[in-house]
């Protein structure tokens, strides 16, 4: 945001370009979960764009980012985050976007010591590199403290208009926001990635571990946001909505999995992933019912339809808390 | 003038906002886009997409488990 008004107040035209990769946290996550309802309903990215006046592309890559997060060569950081490669990445498409629109360079909001992994000072013009950006990459925010680009050389930027931001700190930048008249804006402190949240890791290894294979499809990476994932064995795993927002979302999936909820009191959905036997039904049946309001009582009817959609009723009793180990919780 | 329809429903944001911009993307000033959705993040979205596009909304229809936006096609640059 302040990076773009920069160079606005430069008189120079900017448009957005914001990447879907899947794994981002504001969008989809905020309609589903009953809880976030009172969040604003808004995507930041264009409420962003909105706010400064400018055109927002948003571009689906969640088939090429798939490599980016599978081979990394730059590695992760804490969790399944490949942020460095996945900086080049998005610059990269930037490079191939602004050649196909007729745009001069790319600005991207980078302070360096901000984050990090992809905004060190010896990290940053690995981005340029490998991008393919080069010196058509400009950081406005940090721009005095690395090496001119062209737009500076070429005088479309005054560089003695730009800034020396660095480090952890915001508070430079709030100073700015302040300046330019900007009294709310997104939260400032990352968190817009799935990847960076060790429980949302902690499911995407599961899946890949249980699978024998690391990879994915977009609806693999939206049920990983939703529900109580619970593994007992390599050859299944169950999940359980823990609200209505979150069975109506999952609702949407009944047809490509085993699916159950209980018929004699109320509760929620549960899907089946894998490859279960009878006993493993059972137990599914089982563990449902605990989630259900009949979990006190010894016994609850749920229905079960599988993948052909033959429906069969099942009586169980409710697994009890310590039947259901710690280890199962993914 | 024409008219188009886009069914995104069981989509979830920003998939619905990225079908319509590209659907847009080849349409004409005034042609009319009804883009069908299930998620109701679509009706924050889409319309704000509009607004920074220079597209008008037409028509929001919420029902029960549906929401149908209606865009005018405003200037296009693509």
């Amino acid at each position: 945001m302040l990076a773009v008004k920069a160079i606005q107040e430069q008189g120079i035209h900017v448009e957005g370009i914001n990447f879907f990769t899947g794994f981002c946290v504001e969008g989809h996550t905020h309609a589903i979960r009953q809880k976030d309802r009172a969040k604003p309903k808004r995507n930041n990215a264009l409420w962003v764009a909105e706010q400064l006046g400018i055109k927002l592309h948003i571009v689906d890559v969640i088939e090429e980012y798939k490599d980016v997060l599978l081979n990394p060569k730059h590695g992760y950081g804490a969790n399944m985050n490949p942020c460095l490669d996945c900086k080049g990445f998005m610059v990269q498409k930037a490079v191939e976007w602004i050649g196909k629109k007729g745009f001069d360079f790319i600005i991207t909001g980078e302070v360096i010591g901000q984050r990090p992994m992809s905004q060190r000072k010896d990290t940053m013009p690995v981005i340029a590199k490998e991008s393919g950006a080069d010196d058509l990459l400009l950081r406005p925010l940090c721009a005095k403290l690395l090496p001119e680009t062209r737009p500076e050389r070429e005088g479309w930027v005054k560089r003695e208009n730009l800034y020396d931001f660095s480090g952890r700190s915001r508070k430079p930048q709030m100073a700015l926001a302040k300046k330019f008249g900007f009294d709310d804006y997104a939260q400032p402190a990352g968190g817009c990635c799935f990847l960076t949240d060790a429980s949302y890791s902690a499911k995407l290894t599961d899946l890949w571990r249980a699978r024998g294979t690391r990879d994915y499809e977009l609806d693999d990476v939206m049920m990983l946001k939703i529900g109580r994932h619970i593994r007992p064995g390599d050859n299944f795993k169950m999940i359980i909505g823990r609200e209505e927002g979150e069975n109506n979302f999952l609702s949407g999936y009944k047809k490509q999995f085993i699916n159950m909820h209980a018929t004699s009191h109320h509760g929620p959905l549960l899907l089946i992933d894998g490859q279960p036997n009878n006993d493993d039904l059972h137990l599914a049946a089982r563990v449902l019912a605990r989630y259900s309001q009949g979990r006190n009582e010894n016994e609850v009817t749920v229905e079960m339809t599988d993948l052909e959609g033959k429906v069969t009723m099942i009586t169980v009793k409710p697994v009890s808390s310590d039947e259901i180990p710690e280890a199962w919780y993914v | 003038m024409k008219k188009y329809n886009l069914d995104v429903r069981g989509m979830l944001c920003p998939m619905p906002v990225i079908k319509a911009q590209d659907f847009i993307t080849g349409l004409l000033q005034g042609d009319v886009l009804e883009v069908v959705c299930t998620d109701p993040g679509a009706a924050h979205d889409i319309p704000a997409w509009c607004r920074v596009h220079g597209h008008s909304i037409k028509e929001i229809n919420q029902g029960t488990k549906e929401l149908v936006v209606i865009i005018e096609v405003g200037e296009t640059d693509e």
